[in-house]
């Protein structure tokens, strides 16, 4: 067992993340310069960090896999970024950004940490303006919003269908002034293997080198994971083709708590499965439900072209049951019924897919209106099917997208490991069951500028962690077990391609630990995903050696991990007999077929600790409400 | 199901080092044409992989268009020769049934052969570092509307600022220039309020971190453009130039240094 000290500050909600401020040790600015820190990523989360430090005068070493920082997944981010600016004059406010954030995630977040993201969210826009990222604009010269699932106001903010991109060139910018000036240290096409632990502190990694295929050993007095999410469990997602959980996998397998893991968002707005070669779901941005309407033939099974069916004959289905949010529902609810009106055969030709329709807005605001506000993703909507989407109505269907699930942090973003910290999507902190369109942007900034490098001061400050060499037997020792696993994979020679195993673990997930779950369902998940990680440790085929770039192990060691980390989603989900947020068991619900929730016994976090293969302990993270009062969500 | 599929001569470029000699092997593909090009080497190198043969090294990973890691000159196109269009857009359906397709590294000095299709574009990284960002720490922003842009302006800029970084420009001019990369984001900073402080100091340095880093100069064939799968239009290479005449002018005189 693991005590878990979610360290929230005493005090009003609104005065929390104030008064910490204060309260925490700060490190004078000679003295920073002492401080080595591993920042792994550069996503949103990982970059802002990094540069921030840099800026603070820290000495911070940056790795990625990828060739360069700017590549990271959250370059791909389309719809925008949630401030509580209220620029709009339409009643939204840091308390209303806030709960509308608790509220989206079913009740299952910790309530100070979604109050900081909400109270921070307008430095971000300020930060990033100053920048220089260039997000839309009114023609009196002002920001312009666009309103998201989940709430009532207009709060995101965007650039075109590219706020991801923008975004994390501004801090990619930032990154590269504090490379230049030598404060930051870059380590790019490095893949982190292992965390290492001395004395019970995180002080150092593992990485491979991916192109000599070397591996590396770095120390520093706090190590920094922004690592990303792991949809690409599923396989087919909506993720980037390398996004993967190997670093927080194997910082679990070190002693760090893994939270919620089966907090998987299926996002509703992606392109239709279309064929066996796909590798990947395409995402289009939900900001289309704006000026889209999503309906399916109220007939089963009908093959007529969308525009010869009939208005009578449609089912605008959010519309209709949930009148108050209507096609602006949050992900969960919007994705579920996707799912109930295809598994009644009325999907798009029978199929598994329903259409989004903008013919109201070519109405309302003209085709070049509509092409100025959502113009790439109409484009990228045709060259992916071969379909003109201002001709004939989108055929969307529902994807694995984000997940809220991570590892475990406290109100500092510290892992149970001390000078571990989990920040971005790698931690699980403040989307609780279910994450709001345009706040997992928020969020990754949030962490990275504006929370952590406050919180890390005050971890040096207080618990002044040693430099330490990376000759110590405990580098040594995580050197062999990442070199072992690398040999073990290339030894096995079996007949199935890596791909082929990943492929099966997904269709396992998809279909057991998606979108809604039963008992008998996950009990089966378990079953088979531990047989397909013994049939991946006797058949997998691995070509190629280790001393040299080879993609086909690097993907081994992920989906290794993967099959661990599947067979936890589906634990975890078992372990939990409640229906919430995005977290849907067929056993409970409401008459209406609504998630329904149960507080008396499950109002908490689930924090799994790793004991072996197959084997963990739950630890229980018990959720105080203090402000605000559960409630059943309601967006009808 | 009726086979609609397209029957292929692959002509793949193989390098197993920077060192080695590259050759063009010949595979034989089948595929559907809703698969992008990506898809159709993900599932040769499957077979290959299966058969206990080394796959063919590429990068990808956004698949979107977004994050501008894929890149592969096809038939003699950096990212293929439909317009604007990143090599993982790239769908099969804009081939014919029958045709041979030559597959290739993006080539240039600057960008030395790691393996097979993969180049080392970290030159790239090099340049931006030099200046490619506003210099403000972080928490000292003012009022995000308290610096009115017009939209036109914010319009602008954005079209600069889509560059993806990937390279397409440098691969398709004959002199393997780095001027389209380079005044994208010359350019963003140059329109901008928030760029002005350090607009002649910035270009400068990112246009001497350019040339050192071995990318030849521009001749104005505007092949750069044509292939950019953004779209980045090359009038951002005549404000470079302008900004940078206007920057050897006045840098003398300035003593502010870009931090
Ligand atoms: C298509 C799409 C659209 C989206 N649109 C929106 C949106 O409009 N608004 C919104 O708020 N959110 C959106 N999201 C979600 C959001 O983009 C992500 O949650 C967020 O960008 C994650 O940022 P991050 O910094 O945590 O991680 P990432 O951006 O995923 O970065 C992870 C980094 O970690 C590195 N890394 C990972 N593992 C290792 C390792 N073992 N060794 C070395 N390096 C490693 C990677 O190289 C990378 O640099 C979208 C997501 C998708 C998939
Ligand atoms: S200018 Fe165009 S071709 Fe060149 S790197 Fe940018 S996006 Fe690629
Ligand atoms: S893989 Fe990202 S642009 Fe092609």
């Amino acid at each position: 067992m693991v005590k878990l000290e979610s360290k929230v500050p005493e005090g009003n909600l609104a005065e929390k993340w104030t008064n910490h401020k204060f309260n925490m040790k700060l490190i004078n600015p000679a003295n920073k310069r002492k401080y080595d820190i591993i920042v792994i990523g550069t996503g949103l989360a990982g970059a802002s960090a990094a540069a921030t430090f840099g800026e603070l005068g820290y000495k911070v070493k940056v790795f990625t896999y990828h060739d360069s920082p700017r590549r990271a997944h959250s370059i791909a981010a389309q719809g925008g970024i949630n401030a509580a600016k209220n620029y709009q004059n339409d009643g939204d406010s840091v308390y209303r950004l806030f709960y509308d954030t608790i509220k989206g995630g079913d009740y299952r977040s910790r309530e100070a940490n979604t109050y900081r993201l909400a109270e921070v969210s307008n430095n971000i826009i300020d930060q990033c303006v100053a920048q220089g990222v260039p997000f839309a604009r009114e023609y009196g010269g002002t920001l312009a919003n666009r309103s998201f699932g989940g709430a009532q106001v207009s709060r995101t903010f965007y650039a075109r269908g590219e706020t991801g991109q923008q975004l994390l060139l501004g801090a990619y910018g930032s990154l590269n002034r504090q490379i230049k000036n030598g404060n930051v240290k870059i380590y790019p096409r490095r893949e982190m293997l292992d965390l290492v632990i001395v004395d019970g502190r995180a002080q150092g990694i593992i990485v491979r080198n991916l192109i000599t295929g070397e591996l590396e050993k770095y120390s520093a007095q706090a190590v920094v994971l922004g690592t990303g999410g792991y949809s690409n469990v599923f396989y087919l997602s909506t993720n980037a083709m390398n996004s993967n959980a190997t670093a927080a996998w194997r910082a679990h397998k070190r002693g760090a708590l893994f939270a919620n893991p089966c907090y998987t968002q299926i996002h509703p707005t992606c392109l239709p499965v279309h064929g066996e070669l796909q590798s990947k779901l395409v995402l289009m941005s939900e900001s289309l439900r704006n000026d889209g309407r999503i309906w399916v033939p109220k007939k089963k099974g009908d093959t007529r072209n969308p525009n010869d069916i009939p208005e009578d004959e449609r089912d605008y289905y959010l519309e209709r049951k949930y009148p108050a949010f209507g096609n602006l529902v949050p992900r969960d609810v919007a994705s579920r019924n996707a799912k109930y009106v295809c598994d009644e055969g009325r999907g798009v030709g029978g199929g598994r897919a329903v259409y989004l329709d903008f013919s109201e807005a070519f109405e309302r605001i003209g085709k070049e209106g509509v092409k100025d506000k959502y113009g790439n993703l109409f484009d990228m909507y045709q060259n992916i099917t071969g379909v003109d989407p201002y001709k004939e109505p989108m055929q969307i269907y529902p994807a694995p997208h984000y997940t809220m699930g991570g590892l475990w942090v406290d109100y500092n973003l510290m892992s149970n490991i001390p000078g571990l910290f989990v920040i971005g999507e790698a931690n699980f902190s403040d989307h609780g069951a279910n994450r709001l369109g345009a706040s997992a942007l928020m969020q990754g900034l949030a962490d990275g500028y504006f929370v952590i490098p406050y919180t890390i001061g005050n971890y040096f400050g207080t618990e002044k962690p040693e430099k330490v060499d990376t000759d110590r037997p405990e580098f040594k020792a995580a050197e062999d077990n990442v070199k072992d696993g690398i040999n073990k994979l290339l030894s096995i020679n079996g007949s199935q391609t890596v791909d082929s195993l990943h492929k099966k673990l997904g269709q396992i997930l998809i279909d057991k630990v998606g979108m809604s779950r039963s008992e008998k369902g996950l009990n089966e998940a378990i079953k088979q995903i531990r047989e397909l990680r013994d049939e991946f440790w006797n058949d997998v085929k691995v070509v190629g050696t280790g001393k040299e770039l080879n993609q086909t192990l690097e993907r081994a060691g992920r989906v290794a991990d993967f099959l661990e980390l599947g067979e936890l989603m589906a634990v975890d989900a078992l372990n939990r007999n409640e229906s919430c947020g995005a977290h849907f068991r067929e056993e409970y619900q409401t008459e209406e077929g609504e998630a329904l929730r149960n507080d008396e016994d499950y109002s908490y976090v689930a924090a799994w600790e790793y004991i072996k293969p197959g084997e963990w302990e739950l630890n229980k993270e018990n959720l105080e409400f203090e402000f605000v009062k559960l409630a059943t969500r309601s967006y009808k | 199901m009726a086979n609609n599929h397209l029957h292929l001569t692959l002509k793949i470029w193989r390098q197993e080092s920077p060192e080695a000699k590259g050759y063009f092997e010949e595979f034989k593909e089948e595929v559907s044409p809703d698969a992008s090009i990506l898809e159709m080497l993900d599932d040769l190198n499957n077979r290959l992989e299966a058969e206990g043969k080394r796959p063919v090294a590429f990068e990808s990973d956004c698949r979107e268009g977004i994050c501008g890691t894929c890149g592969i000159v096809i038939n003699g196109h950096p990212h293929g020769s439909l317009p604007k269009t990143a090599t993982c857009q790239l769908h099969m359906r804009n081939f014919n049934d029958g045709e041979t397709i030559y597959l290739e590294p993006f080539r240039a000095a600057a960008f030395p052969i790691i393996k097979d299709l993969i180049v080392d574009r970290s030159k790239f990284d090099n340049i931006q570092q030099a200046g490619g960002y506003v210099s403000f720490n972080t928490g000292s922003a003012p009022d995000a509307n308290s610096i009115p842009i017009s939209k036109d302006i914010a319009d602008l800029a954005l079209d600069a600022a889509e560059c993806i970084g990937c390279g397409a420009c440098v691969a398709a001019c004959k002199n393997s220039s780095a001027m389209l990369f380079v005044s994208a984001k010359v350019s963003q900073f140059a329109v901008l309020p928030q760029g002005q402080p350090e607009r002649y100091e910035r270009v400068h340095e990112m246009v001497m971190a350019m040339d050192e880093s071995g990318f030849g100069s521009c001749t104005n064939t505007y092949a750069c453009e044509a292939e950019c799968p953004k779209g980045i239009s090359v009038s951002n290479i005549a404000r470079m130039n302008r900004e940078f005449l206007k920057a050897e002018i006045k840098i003398p005189k300035l003593e502010v240094k870009l931090r």
